[in-house]
């Protein structure tokens, strides 16, 4: 038996806010079908002007146990599945059944008053979740600590920093006693030791038998903690498997589309000063398909707001999110920093890079000093075609030869 | 992270997940409220409570005592204006008694509906953010309508007590026994309006302009202020069709020994009350499910 099927779950919004004319349209509704028929008769079609389907036709199980990730771009339907399993809104067709309690991190500190303390709200949170008040304090401790607020448990949670809060809703939830847990890209904020630790304590889920669905933009955090994924485009479900698969899927997806992107909107750096990226070609046009020993040139369109000169750092990650190569403007000279420039042309002369999918992520830095800003994960291309010169074959996967080729690595045999 | 371990599947309490299976489907049918599920947010509701009192006089500097001092204040007014001024009959009763009796059980009623009515519109975020039952919101403010309304009551017992002592012809009698019917009664007529007008102001606002008024005009037809025995008999049945006419007089006439008192009046004032409960709830379930949406 399944902890989640899903049978055809559509969800149709309407667009526009209410007024008077919701009361028309109300009428119409309800006079419903036989007024469309006539209509239909007449020649228009079905009346679908004003309506938006943000999920259609999604059908998928999960297994007991299971940790599926919830791929796809901003509006394609991720967060409205989360909300249709977890009941905060109906579906407009289609059925799910859910197979035990579900907890659900949509948002972080959901229902936390600021004016009530730490401990007030972590009552309050754990009894909207449908905790007893005595499941709530057999945990509490574990709670606290949990999150590190042992010293503020009694403080307003308005005077707590924004990691506090997240640390403390996480905490709530993860020790929620639910068989399903919904997490809606809550690990997009807060430091790096803290994603760690709520990481692990997922994985901890996972072994307790709990059913996890995970949305997040996160490619590195949906590979290490799930085990299937599915992919959703403009509402529809468009592959589903193995996390691996689909998110090589998604990347490709996003590649195919514009190779140039803004900023995303998930990630909070110190100052915005890198605007947008491109990706272009040795005959700089846009691209985002490159052959072994192909020139790139990555421009960066910067807003010049920086206080200070900065470098540039590159790193670019395989498919999986591993960091496979690194370059810096200051790697030859202490001068490699820029003054508000406009625009950053970084040229990498020959891409010595096997077949993969491959992400750049973009550093701006004061040397050994702090970051100015940072984008990671910015923008994807794909390396189609490694065949090195002189090389008898192509290397296909990254997984068996790695990222970087040393093609200058010289072999020879040495006779007794 | 080793992400081998992490989906190996052990095999969870299947019973466990029987007992909590839900079938998530569109919005069907005229009734489709789920009470199962209610009794597991007890702490929910008992919290909800909790802070409603706690903020209430947090903030304030006398406290709990304003849960006292609200329908006392209304009271003297009314007495001052209809009492001294007016001159409306109290059936022979002291006015400052006459005037609390009505006050503070209208006041659990119009604050009830009007904190209902306003409920969905009022946690429109966390209710876009999290589930729970809708229906958790409106049973606490019930509920903490009704230990404000307690703490009233005794206040108006010791009022009686006074006036007893005093000398003045007040005769608590048997029908006070009633009281946690009326109540209650009161309390499903004020919910199953509430959550009518929550349904109904989901989509369109307007209601909630002549909410306030409208309350104001059901206090006029319901005998807060005035005794039914100062209506001219003809006219009578027109305010039994009100059916808290005959929850505050049998209130009345139960504590302080005048007014009419009838059980098929109590009896059709149940009725009509259930049948408005059940309205309410109809509409409320259907719009509970897609609220969310709309806001």
């Amino acid at each position: 038996m399944y902890a989640i099927e899903t049978d055809g779950l559509s969800k149709r919004y309407r667009l526009g806010v209410s007024g008077t004319g919701w009361l028309v349209r109300d009428v119409s509704d309800w006079l419903g079908e036989s007024l469309r028929r006539v209509r239909k008769k007449t020649g228009g079609g079905p009346r679908e002007d004003g309506y938006v389907w943000a999920l259609s036709d999604v059908s998928f199980n999960v297994a007991p146990g299971e940790v599926l990730g919830i791929v796809g771009r901003n509006g394609a339907g991720k967060s409205t599945l989360l909300k249709l399993l977890s009941r905060i809104t109906r579906p407009t067709r289609g059925e799910a059944v859910v197979r035990g309690r579900v907890a659900s991190l949509l948002e972080v500190g959901t229902g936390f008053h600021p004016e009530l303390t730490g401990r007030e709200n972590v009552f309050i949170n754990g009894a909207i979740q449908g905790m007893t008040q005595a499941e709530i304090r057999q945990r509490f401790d574990e709670i606290i600590a949990f999150a590190g607020v042992d010293d503020f448990v009694d403080t307003p949670v308005k005077r707590y920093s924004s990691g506090m809060y997240l640390r403390l809703a996480f905490s709530v939830a993860a020790h929620l006693r639910a068989e399903i847990l919904l997490v809606d890209e809550v690990l997009a904020v807060g430091d790096v030791e803290f994603q760690r630790k709520c990481l692990e304590k997922m994985e901890d889920v996972g072994h307790e038998g709990r059913t996890v669905l995970f949305v997040s933009h996160n490619m590195g955090s949906l590979l290490s903690l799930c085990g299937t994924g599915l992919l959703l485009e403009a509402g529809r479900m468009t592959a589903e498997g193995t996390i691996e698969d689909v998110v090589r899927r998604y990347l490709a997806v996003q590649r195919s589309d514009v190779p140039g992107f803004a900023r995303r909107a998930d990630f909070d750096p110190a100052e915005q000063v890198i605007e947008s990226v491109e990706l272009l070609d040795a005959g700089m046009n846009r691209n985002a398909d490159f052959n072994y020993g192909d020139t790139m040139n990555v421009v960066l369109h910067m807003a010049g707001t920086a206080r200070e000169p900065y470098g540039v750092e590159l790193r670019i990650r395989s498919s999986k999110h591993e960091l496979v190569a690194y370059a810096n403007s200051w790697i030859h000279s202490e001068s490699g920093v820029f003054e508000r420039p406009a625009k950053v042309v970084i040229t990498i002369p020959e891409l010595k890079l096997v077949q993969d999918d491959y992400l750049l992520d973009f550093n701006l830095r004061i040397p050994r000093l702090y970051h100015v800003d940072a984008w990671w994960e910015a923008i994807a291309f794909k390396l189609v075609h490694c065949q090195p010169p002189g090389s008898p074959m192509s290397l296909a996967r990254s997984e068996s030869w790695g990222g970087v080729v040393l093609d200058d690595v010289r072999m020879v045999t040495l006779d007794p | 992270m080793t992400s081998e371990a992490a989906w190996t599947q052990p095999q969870p309490d299947a019973a466990l997940a029987q007992r909590f299976e839900q079938r998530i489907r569109p919005e069907s049918g005229w009734f489709d409220v789920d009470f199962k599920e209610i009794p597991r947010y007890r702490a929910l509701i008992w919290l909800l409570v909790r802070r409603d009192f706690v903020s209430l006089y947090k903030q304030t500097l006398l406290g709990p005592a304003w849960f006292i001092l609200k329908p006392l204040l209304t009271t003297l007014t009314f007495v001052l204006i209809f009492g001294r001024v007016a001159k409306l009959s109290t059936d022979g009763l002291p006015h400052l008694l006459f005037y609390f009796s009505g006050t503070f059980t209208w006041l659990y009623f119009s604050d009830v509906f009007t904190k209902v009515s306003g409920s969905f519109i009022a946690n429109a975020n966390l209710f876009r953010k999290v589930y729970f039952p809708r229906l958790i919101i409106p049973i606490s403010i019930l509920v903490s309508g009704m230990a404000t309304w307690l703490l009233q009551l005794l206040t108006f017992g010791v009022f009686i007590a006074y006036y007893r002592w005093t000398g003045s012809d007040v005769r608590p009698n048997s029908v006070a026994l009633l009281t946690p019917a009326l109540l209650l009664m009161l309390a499903a007529a004020a919910l199953g309006l509430g959550i009518l007008v929550a349904a109904l102001t989901m989509k369109y606002r307007d209601l909630s302009f002549l909410l306030s008024f409208g309350i104001q005009l059901m206090m006029y037809a319901t005998p807060v202020i005035y005794p039914v025995s100062a209506i001219p008999e003809e006219y009578r049945w027109l305010f039994y069709l009100n059916p808290l006419t005959p929850i505050m007089e049998a209130f009345r006439y139960g504590f302080l020994g005048s007014g009419t008192f009838s059980w098929p009046q109590l009896a059709a004032s149940a009725a009509a009350i259930a049948l408005i409960l059940l309205l309410g709830l109809s509409f409320f379930g259907r719009a509970e499910k897609t609220f969310v949406d709309l806001v």
